[in-house]
């Protein structure tokens, strides 16, 4: 053997373990559900050996209106969770890049709600929202906000912005913290020189700020959709993808078609359709990944 | 900016730290106080905002197993989900650590190996439900179902990407200078990743250690799916259940909330700046 290939050989040795354990947990799996998705199996697997249905699962999958309706809640989801968590971490950010007393001990504060388990946060806000002796019914009512106690996870037409809110209030955090971590990249005397030129704050804001916070809030903007479009944790901590499913979101859907129905056919073709979905997502991740290793 | 100006923008930034700190600590608060108030007191109308009697002994009930009260179930339910979340979480670190440190030395230093680490990253964040039949199946075939040992292996779903990915952006600057005299000295690959890449990189090390450690530890889907007792049930399907009115003392409950919050929160506080800069690894450089 040459050198060369002595290191090639070696760079794979190195490599062995990790593939090996990424074949068997993820590469192996994902095949085996796409092969799934074309069979009728059921679960548990084993009691009748499952036959090849061709693309019946996806016929009936694509024309499903429950399915449909499910992929319209988690775009609400991920469409309004997202936004809030931008506005807001780009809001939080600039403050915390502001001088002021205690800083830093707010900067740790503020990472708090990140940091609590998302099981522990959708445990402390379906307790909170309870509507005989939750925390939210009596603030508000000892605040005269409202004169009764009312059910809020229970009101179909507002529970999902209601699991928006307790997300929104855990994950913004991260938001936060990239752009704060971007804004300390600025140098500051180039916000003296355009001062200086007798730049006004607004255009300081446009004309620096933006474009130096752009692009990492593009990536963590990108993370954060690819996360909440497969939320099901604190959506089955909160509601259960209740009531009347109005929380139902498609990961929701998924797991109670194979877990809940047992046919493991059919929610295998649910699955690689919400796959597909994410995919687009994680390409353009992917994307972002690769420009910046080039650019660095 | 003339004087009258910096006031009143002194003013709006302590006006804003003030809502943000009451609207971070009011629920944080609010999970501690459920915790410590009484039962009867928490079903009152008004409700108190600060306990009129303190009650610390469900911290108590659930941290001694031996007390055998009606609670008793709660208690070693709570104690061996416990056990469970912290084996499940550590031996999943632990292999992730093992297996991810060559392997990103190899990305790190032997051109053409980026696509796979790019294929990894890509199946780390598909959803679960893209992974989780076919492994449920396979474990219920092999009865390892309801068992810690098939949560470590599905862990690795999670953590190996991730894992690879930050230690080889730190690898990445480790001058190879040193590798290449100590090569020329006769070691061998792995010697130099353990005597001179491994102590350059030990921060990245504790930090991709850390949360690796703590996204295994919040994990719920495959836990849920995968177990179904205290032989293997981890700590966040226990709260599931418990919150979903197993338990109708709220207290009990919270409690066993602020104790599996404690771990994380208390890294995120220490350890914030190697979070954050593990986190931001991606969308930050330098």
């Amino acid at each position: 053997m040459t050198r060369a290939q002595r290191r090639q050989v070696e760079g794979w040795a190195l490599m062995l373990p990790v593939l090996s354990v990424m074949a068997v947990v993820t590469l192996y799996p994902l095949l085996r559900t796409i092969w799934l998705s074309f069979t009728d199996a059921e679960l548990p697997v084993g009691e009748a050996v499952p036959q090849w249905v061709g693309l019946d699962n996806y016929a009936y999958v694509l024309t499903d209106s429950d399915f449909l309706d499910a992929l319209l809640r988690t775009l609400h989801f991920t469409l309004v969770s997202v936004a809030a968590e931008l506005l807001l971490g780009v809001l939080v950010g600039l403050l915390l890049n502001q001088p002021f007393k205690g800083r830093a001990l707010v900067r740790s504060i503020v990472i708090l709600p990140w940091a609590l388990p998302t099981i522990v946060n959708g445990m402390l806000w379906r307790l909170s929202f309870n509507p005989d002796y939750g925390a939210v019914n009596a603030a508000l009512t000892q605040l005269h906000i409202m004169d009764q106690y009312r059910s809020w996870l229970g009101d179909p037409t507002i529970v999902m912005d209601l699991v928006i809110l307790a997300d929104v209030w855990k994950n913004y955090a991260i938001v936060a913290l990239v752009v704060l971590a971007a804004l300390q990249t600025i140098p500051a005397d180039l916000y003296e020189a355009m001062r200086i030129d007798g730049a006004g704050a607004w255009s300081r804001f446009w004309n620096l700020t933006v474009p130096g916070i752009l692009g990492p809030l593009t990536v963590v903007m990108v993370l954060r959709l690819i996360d909440c479009f497969r939320v099901f944790d604190i959506i089955y901590v909160m509601t259960r993808g209740g009531p009347a499913d109005a929380t139902k979101t498609l990961s929701f859907f998924v797991y109670q078609e194979s877990f809940a129905f047992l046919r493991a056919g059919s929610g295998a073709s649910y699955a690689v359709i919400v796959a597909l979905m994410s995919a687009i997502l994680i390409a353009i991740y992917i994307f972002l990944l690769k420009r910046q290793e080039t650019l660095s | 900016m003339s004087r009258r100006a910096k006031l009143i923008q002194a003013i709006w930034i302590y006006a804003a730290v003030t809502v943000l700190l009451v609207v971070t600590l009011a629920p944080l608060y609010w999970l501690f106080i459920m915790s410590v108030t009484a039962a009867p007191d928490l079903t009152t109308r008004p409700l108190h905002w600060i306990p009129p009697h303190w009650d610390f002994s469900r911290y108590v009930r659930l941290l001694s197993n031996a007390t055998a009260d009606v609670d008793n179930s709660v208690s070693a339910e709570f104690l061996a989900t416990l056990r469970n979340s912290i084996i499940a979480a550590g031996g999943a670190t632990l292999v992730a650590m093992v297996t991810a440190i060559p392997g990103a030395y190899a990305v790190s230093r032997y051109p053409g190996r980026m696509p796979i680490l790019y294929g990894m990253i890509g199946t780390y964040m598909m959803p679960p439900v893209t992974y989780v039949l076919p492994l449920y199946i396979a474990f219920a075939v092999m009865g390892f179902l309801n068992n810690v040992g098939s949560l470590v292996v599905v862990y690795c779903t999670m953590l190996l990407p991730f894992t690879t990915w930050l230690l080889k952006s730190n690898f990445d600057a480790v001058p190879r200078e040193i590798e290449e005299a100590a090569r020329i000295d006769g070691a061998g690959t792995l010697a130099i990743i353990w005597n001179i890449v491994l102590p350059l990189a030990k921060p990245a090390l504790g930090a991709a250690a850390l949360l690796a450690f703590l996204s295994a530890w919040d994990e719920f889907f495959y836990a849920l799916i995968f177990t179904s007792d205290n032989r293997a049930k981890t700590l966040p399907v226990a709260i599931a259940d418990f919150a979903a009115g197993r338990i109708t003392d709220y207290g009990l409950v919270s409690a066993v909330g602020v104790l599996a919050a404690l771990p994380p929160t208390i890294f995120a506080v220490l350890f914030q700046r190697s979070l954050v800069s593990g986190l931001s690894a991606g969308s930050v450089k330098g």
